[in-house]
């Protein structure tokens, strides 16, 4: 077929009608699913959650497969943490039930947002998906996933499974849908319509900044840019160990990897040599040249390179590495904005800079969140409380993972913060959100508050459940009315008579 | 001064003056007698408002034209795209939009249905299929049901209500016979002579209060029909295209009819046609003679892409799932008014968004209409037994509208059960 001959093309993007009617779907299940009460959400919740486990290692083989990031091993802990170590972490009912606080006379009855826009990312696509889904459906909220393209297949498939797996469950028809044919137009069209009520965007600055423009609620997280400080009083050997495994962990797709370790110059020889015992190539400076050229072309991330191993990392920089080598250390001076190699790092290379003494490794540490990574995180080793907390004290973001690897600390999947896929970068990265995304940010609660004067007795509410006031309409999948498919007695009774009619000669 | 760039008029009652001198004097006031001052003027969504600035949620959709509402976006994007190269197109023709449309509606079907005879209006569609059912069996005789609705056009008014019929000496009882619903034994009387080319039945009979088909019902009718040779034709105009939940009322009546009737939402009110859509068998006479029924704006071509879009939305499955819920809120917020007023709501026939409220009072739905209408709903009543309101949503209604139907209508119903004590309880004629 040669140019179309008619402009069949409409004023909004393609996709954009279909989008919105998923929204109006989503604006129905919600609403059924705003009445459901615990025991109900339960099973909901932990029927997906139990789906996304069982396919964990699936989707991380398919996700590595579509995206070329990652490692496999890696994505399948993540989505196993994201799935029944979500549901180990948080309990339904804190998010369902009444509190009712007799003392304050006051009982809060929670209340869904409603429905959640859930953008996901192309770098931890199933993780992520699994997060929000299930933040969502703990809270009673209808979501709609809108996967980045990148990551669109492993994602469509993902969430398909999921809402099966909820129907199946008893959640109500549609409450979780995906936007199957994502463009940048059509989630913009979708993020400003009025048919979301809140947006809850993981992906790259233009997308967080266009949640906000939006004009409607959003959680959105901007990149992190991790500083680690390495100061004398320092287990190495651990500390390289972290560092290592973390650079390794997935490939540092996880905005929570160690971008720069700044080390106390008088151990940082043999932090060096540590690194090197856990499969670290540290480069010499012509290396780290050839490393920060083509790593960084014109200044900017290679985003090709993004999620691949250190020995791919090696070979595009032209640096002879042995085959087992996992992390990239590149050392340089000072960390400047013009300096390439203190911007993020979303593949296992780390940047390395020595400072005379911990006070200046923690300004070194405000200089690498000045150029990027603000409000995210950063990570410390060290043995001594008041470094440590002069550090957290200093730094402008909102979690510090200590002596634990950044990847998995700052995520909570190796410290005891919850298990996230939604790092809050809070005022200081331009978010609404100051901590890991949490259940309680989907939710909103009723206050019924009594007069505070003591002759007005507080009202009796033990054993009264809020959800069963008013039946919304049952989640239904199945045919209206019974269809006449069935035979029915009155059926039976007509057929014979007919045949009696027709042997009597009718 | 109303002013519509197009025309205009001084005021409201000068417009309806108008009306009745220009346009339908008795139609015109008998909505001023029955106390439903309205004209309607903009339109949006399922709402309208009067020219007085009244709005009025349209729960009456003119029997699912506006299915999906009125000047539906995506619709509207449709039509002024199609105009930029078609228009209604030449009937001697073989036409692109009306094939396509074909192609597409046919793949919507029962399997045995093949090929679509298109009209201007659903009365054309019937007299089409008719025609068809005389043509292929080569018998006159046509079964409808009493009270049934399939139009004002030649053929089509011969099967509907004396009212209309007799009125222009169009009645054709030796050729027409009509059998009451739900009844297999009439239905086998009627059919049993062998010379009935056709019985035509809408899945619900919408005119007449949407009675719901007993179980077993019309796929009895259609093993009576396969008995005695006579053809099935299904009337889908207000069940079909997901109002009861599935793309047709028929199907999901477990029959494959040999003829079907498409119209109303078909388009959307936006661009009318109408279809009637046949068996292999039933294409007989496009082979033999294929200008044996020519309609100038039967098919016209931009509705037929108007209604290329309208079944694409419809078969959507978000479209399913909310259908699914209007239907389940309705059910339950009406079976709370119900609770209220048993005595006075005594039934409520639903199947899917097909809904008629049944009141005991032989003039009860126009009691109820005049009151809904004084609270900001419009829904029309049976014109063929008063006693049922029509009550049609919309495909696409959100639950906050749906809600406000359901406060609405409870207030009216209640107002309307103190009209009926004063009202004189005699049917009228209309």
């Amino acid at each position: 077929m040669s140019a179309a001959l008619i402009d069949a093309t409409v004023p909004e993007p393609p996709g954009a009608p279909r989008a919105r009617m998923m929204l109006d779907r989503a604006r129905w299940a919600a609403t059924a699913f705003a009445t459901f009460d615990r025991e109900r959400t339960r099973r909901v919740v932990e029927a997906v959650a139990e789906a996304a486990y069982q396919n964990a290692e699936r989707f991380a083989i398919a996700a590595v497969e579509e995206t070329g990031m990652g490692v496999v091993e890696h994505k399948r802990r993540k989505n196993e943490a994201c799935s029944r170590g979500i549901v180990e972490r948080f309990a339904v009912g804190d998010y369902v039930d009444a509190r009712i606080d007799a003392e304050a006379k006051i009982v809060a009855v929670p209340k869904p947002a409603g429905v959640v826009l859930a953008l996901t990312p192309s770098t931890n696509p199933i993780a992520t998906v699994y997060f929000k889904v299930l933040l969502a459906l703990m809270t009673r909220n209808a979501v709609v996933v809108s996967p980045h393209p990148l990551a669109r297949r492993v994602s469509v498939e993902a969430v398909r499974l999921l809402a099966e797996a909820a129907v199946a469950a008893g959640a109500p028809d549609g409450c979780l849908q995906v936007v199957e044919e994502p463009t940048i137009p059509l989630i913009e069209a979708l993020m400003s319509d009025r048919g979301v009520d809140v947006i809850v965007a993981t992906g790259g600055t233009a997308v967080v900044r266009a949640a906000y423009r939006s004009g409607n609620p959003s959680f959105g997280v901007g990149p992190g840019n991790v500083p680690a400080l390495v100061d004398a009083t320092a287990d190495l050997a651990k500390a390289a160990s972290c560092l290592a495994d973390s650079k390794a962990f997935d490939n540092s797709i996880l905005c929570t990897n160690e971008s720069v370790a700044i080390v106390e110059v008088r151990v940082a020889d043999a932090l060096a040599r540590e690194l090197e015992r856990h499969g670290a190539h540290v480069l010499d400076t012509a290396e780290a040249d050839r490393a920060r050229a083509a790593l960084y072309p014109d200044g900017r991330i290679e985003t090709k390179l993004a999620g691949k191993d250190a020995v791919a990392l090696a070979a595009a920089a032209e640096i002879r590495v042995p085959a087992a080598t996992r992390v990239l250390v590149a050392p340089f001076p000072v960390i400047v904005p013009e300096e390439p190699l203190a911007l993020e790092k979303l593949f296992p290379l780390l940047g390395l800079v020595r400072v005379p003494d911990a006070a200046r490794g923690i300004e070194a540490a405000r200089a690498l969140l000045r150029i990027g990574g603000a409000g995210h995180s950063a990570v410390i080793h060290s043995r001594d409380p008041r470094t440590i907390l002069a550090y957290g004290a200093a730094v402008r973001v909102l979690r510090v993972a200590v002596n634990a690897p950044g990847s998995t600390g700052s995520a909570g999947l190796d410290t005891n913060l919850a298990p996230t896929m939604t790092i809050g970068t809070g005022f200081f990265g331009r978010s609404s959100l100051t901590e890991n995304l949490h259940p309680r940010h989907l939710t909103q609660w009723t206050r019924l508050a009594y007069n505070s004067d003591p002759a007005e007795p507080f009202g009796d509410f033990a054993g009264l459940e809020p959800w069963s006031v008013r039946p919304e309409p049952a989640p239904v999948t199945t045919a209206l009315a019974q269809p006449e498919g069935e035979l029915t007695r009155d059926d039976l009774r007509r057929m014979i008579l007919d045949e009696l009619r027709e042997l009597v000669g009718g | 001064m109303y002013d519509y760039g197009f025309f205009s008029f001084e005021s409201k009652a000068d417009f309806l003056r108008r009306s009745e001198e220009f346009w339908n004097p008795d139609k015109t006031r008998f909505w001023q007698d029955a106390g439903v001052d309205l004209v309607i003027d903009r339109r949006e969504g399922y709402l309208f408002w009067d020219m007085a600035g009244r709005r009025l949620i349209d729960m009456h959709l003119n029997g699912g034209t506006y299915n999906l509402g009125h000047r539906n976006p995506e619709l509207i994007a449709v039509l002024e795209q199609a105009m930029g190269r078609f228009d209604i197109g030449n009937h001697h023709f073989p036409a692109l939009a009306r094939t396509a449309l074909a192609e597409a509606l046919v793949a919507t079907c029962p399997p045995n249905l093949r090929r679509v005879i298109y009209g201007s209006g659903g009365g054309e569609a019937t007299d089409i299929a008719i025609k068809t059912a005389r043509h292929t069996r080569q018998r006159r005789k046509i079964v409808s049901i009493r009270k049934g609705y399939h139009g004002h056009t030649g053929l089509a008014v011969a099967t509907g209500d004396d009212r209309f019929s007799t009125l222009f000496l169009s009645d054709r009882p030796d050729e027409f016979v009509q059998v009451p619903f739900n009844d297999l034994d009439a239905m086998d009387e009627a059919l049993r002579g062998g010379d009935v080319a056709g019985v035509v039945i809408e899945t619900i009979p919408a005119t007449y209060g949407f009675p719901l088909p007993e179980p077993g019902y019309l796929r009895s009718v259609k093993q009576l029909c396969e008995r005695h040779g006579a053809l099935y034709i299904a009337d889908e105009v207000q069940t079909g295209l997901m109002r009861t939940g599935e793309m047709w009322g028929v199907t999901k009546a477990g029959v494959e009819p040999d003829i079907m009737i498409v119209g109303k939402g078909i388009t959307g009110g936006m661009y009318p046609i109408a279809c009637a859509v046949v068996s292999e068998e039933c294409s007989a006479w496009l082979k033999e003679d294929g200008f044996g029924h020519i309609s100038t704006g039967g098919g016209a071509e931009l509705g037929c892409i108007v209604a290329l879009k309208v079944l694409e939305i419809c078969g959507r499955p978000e479209v399913r799932s909310m259908v699914h819920y209007i239907s389940d809120r309705f059910r339950s917020g009406l079976s709370a008014i119900q609770e209220l007023y048993p005595e006075w709501l005594v039934g409520i026939r639903q199947d899917g968004v097909v809904m008629g409220l049944e009141f005991d009072h032989p003039q009860g739905a126009k009691l109820v209409m005049r009151r809904l209408y004084e609270n900001g709903v419009w829904a029309i009543f049976s014109t063929l037994d008063p006693r049922v309101l029509q009550f049609k949503p919309g495909l696409l209604l959100g639950p906050d509208l749906v809600d406000e139907i359901l406060d609405r209508a409870a207030v009216a119903i209640g107002q309307a059960l103190g009209d009926a004590a004063s009202s004189p309880r005699e049917a009228a004629l209309r």
